[in-house]
């Protein structure tokens, strides 16, 4: 069975070589880092990419405030909402989001403080990195004994707010950490949403760029991939390590 | 209950289900109405327009692509996780693989259609390799702009994501029955046929449900690779939202209502075929 590790590796190493080299190809001078070096000095590249980098922070703050009480509340006292909870959390697998997008624009026509600028993709993101967010809450506050925690936290005079800050968030890091690793993922790539609403989102701005130049939309598609899996790889490795 | 704990109730839970009802439900219930509502006030001549042959193609093209690239994400992904969780697998590489599913199956649009231009379009590197042994692949009739390359494409997404979502159940999987099936002398087909299988069936079958979904409303993908050449319903429905084509915004609706009912038949089919699996299983 180990031999067919060839061929999946094979099909995952292949096209990312590619765009490699085909982000150092220069034409008729040869091979270099000629995009590399345009990109870096190209300021709409780093204003999309600080766009989608406040995005995703917004997302994930936003979806935290929003499920973290919520997820609480149903494990300790309403159980009998989990039903309404599983359902809502896998709606966002079962309606595309093009056809969310198509129900949200036709209801969401203002005011324009809230329509007009880019946060208000934060509502979308939000719905799209729901069911993730959720099964990640969900496992992780199963896993602890909510009931006896609370009991502690409260019979020591903690408030609701300091019990979940203090208590309830320090115990479910990991879970917190992965929720939040791949909603960065989600909305770094996030495509559907942004180039209908027309905002300059980094993936707008490699498809655009795209249309121009292929060798900058390659050397920025790897960045952008390897990049993020750096990361994700930093974080699963050294948390492993802080947890032991 | 005291007045109390309703408010405490209202407090932690209300926030949550206020904003899934106001941006997830009420849109979704929205374009159902929307579907059926024309300047001339109620009509059905919408829904009607999904039966025009235009349309009809397009489901059908992301329904085919669909199922395909399931089944290719599902064999290729649970094959990956089986291959990933063999004893023996340093943790380093079990973290590697993982985080770089994570990353892969996030990977869409313009970034994996350059990806694969590069590696498998006219000009990229394995067509010129190929040639250069003598086979000319696009002489042969492959396209990547067509179906068959769609589903290639799509593979890069969906194997990721089944290995993301099979690995708990394949976890879950211990090594104890292996033994015990091999101490009684079961052979590794015999294992996969009587204990194997039906265990893993209905976690399977849900992932396969979630690889379809994932391939029907793939938008970024198909758009950036084709430039909308495939009728497919998403690009046919962004068409519409951008005012590309003269559509009415109705008609977009009347396709968004098709893409969620083709999703909940698919929801249907996945519950039906589930508890079959679960009287097997009882058996």
């Amino acid at each position: 069975m180990k031999w067919l590790w060839v061929p999946l590796a094979g099909y995952f190493a292949l096209p990312l070589v590619a765009t490699a080299v085909l982000s150092l190809w220069q034409g008729t001078r040869g091979y270099g880092f000629a995009a590399y070096v345009t990109l870096i000095h190209t300021p709409e590249m780093w204003n999309s990419l600080f766009l989608s980098a406040r995005l995703a922070v917004e997302t994930i703050i936003a979806g935290l405030v929003i499920l973290v009480p919520a997820v609480f509340w149903m494990n300790l006292r309403l159980q009998r909402l989990r039903p309404v909870f599983d359902f809502l959390s896998v709606l966002p697998l079962v309606v595309p989001a093009i056809s969310l997008v198509a129900g949200i624009t036709a209801i969401y026509t203002g005011p324009d403080w809230l329509v007009g600028t880019a946060n208000f993709l934060v509502i979308p993101y939000v719905i799209l990195a729901l069911p993730f967010t959720y099964r990640a809450l969900d496992v992780g506050m199963r896993a602890l004994d909510l009931r006896t925690l609370t009991e502690a936290a409260q019979s020591l005079g903690a408030s609701w707010p300091s019990m979940i800050m203090r208590v309830l968030v320090p115990n479910l890091i990991t879970a917190l950490l992965g929720a939040a690793l791949l909603t960065i993922t989600i909305v770094i790539g996030e495509f559907t949403f942004a180039n209908i609403l027309l905002f300059n989102t980094f993936a707008v701005y490699i498809n655009h760029i795209g249309s121009t130049s292929a060798t900058q939309a390659a050397a920025l598609s790897l960045l952008a991939f390897l990049l993020t899996w750096l990361a994700m790889l930093g974080v699963a490795l050294g948390g492993r390590r802080a947890a032991r | 209950m005291s007045w109390r704990e309703r408010a405490a109730d209202i407090i932690f839970v209300g926030p949550f289900l206020l904003f899934a009802a106001a941006f997830l439900v009420l849109p979704s219930l929205g374009l159902f109405v929307q579907a059926v509502t024309t300047a001339h006030g109620l009509s059905l001549a919408p829904l009607a327009t999904l039966w025009s042959p235009d349309h009809l193609v397009a489901f059908r093209n992301s329904i085919e692509v669909s199922v395909l690239s399931a089944m290719v994400g599902a064999i290729g992904g649970g094959i990956g996780a089986w291959l990933t969780l063999t004893p023996g697998m340093p943790r380093w590489a079990r973290a590697l693989v993982s985080t770089f599913s994570a990353v892969a199956a996030n990977f869409a649009g313009v970034p994996l259609a350059f990806a694969f231009i590069a590696t498998l379009g006219t000009l990229g590197v394995i067509t010129g390799l190929l040639k250069a042994v003598g086979i000319d692949i696009y002489a042969a009739g492959f396209s990547l702009f067509h179906i068959e390359g769609l589903v290639i494409v799509y593979a890069y997404f969906q194997i990721p994501l089944m290995l993301i979502v099979i690995t708990p159940a394949l976890e879950g999987l211990r090594r104890e029955w292996r033994e015990a099936a091999e101490g009684l002398g079961a052979s590794t087909w015999q294992f996969w046929q009587h204990v194997g299988l039906p265990v893993l069936l209905p976690s399977l079958l849900s992932a396969a449900i979630l690889l379809f979904g994932n391939a029907f409303s793939a938008y970024a993908t198909p758009y950036a690779l084709t430039a909308g050449n495939l009728p497919l319903v998403t690009i046919d429905i962004s068409n519409v939202l951008s005012g590309n084509v003269s559509l009415s915004p109705a008609e977009g609706a009347a396709l968004a209502c098709g893409m969620i009912v083709v999703m909940a038949a698919a929801m249907l089919l996945y519950a039906l075929l589930a508890r079959r699996v679960g009287k097997w299983r009882a058996r």
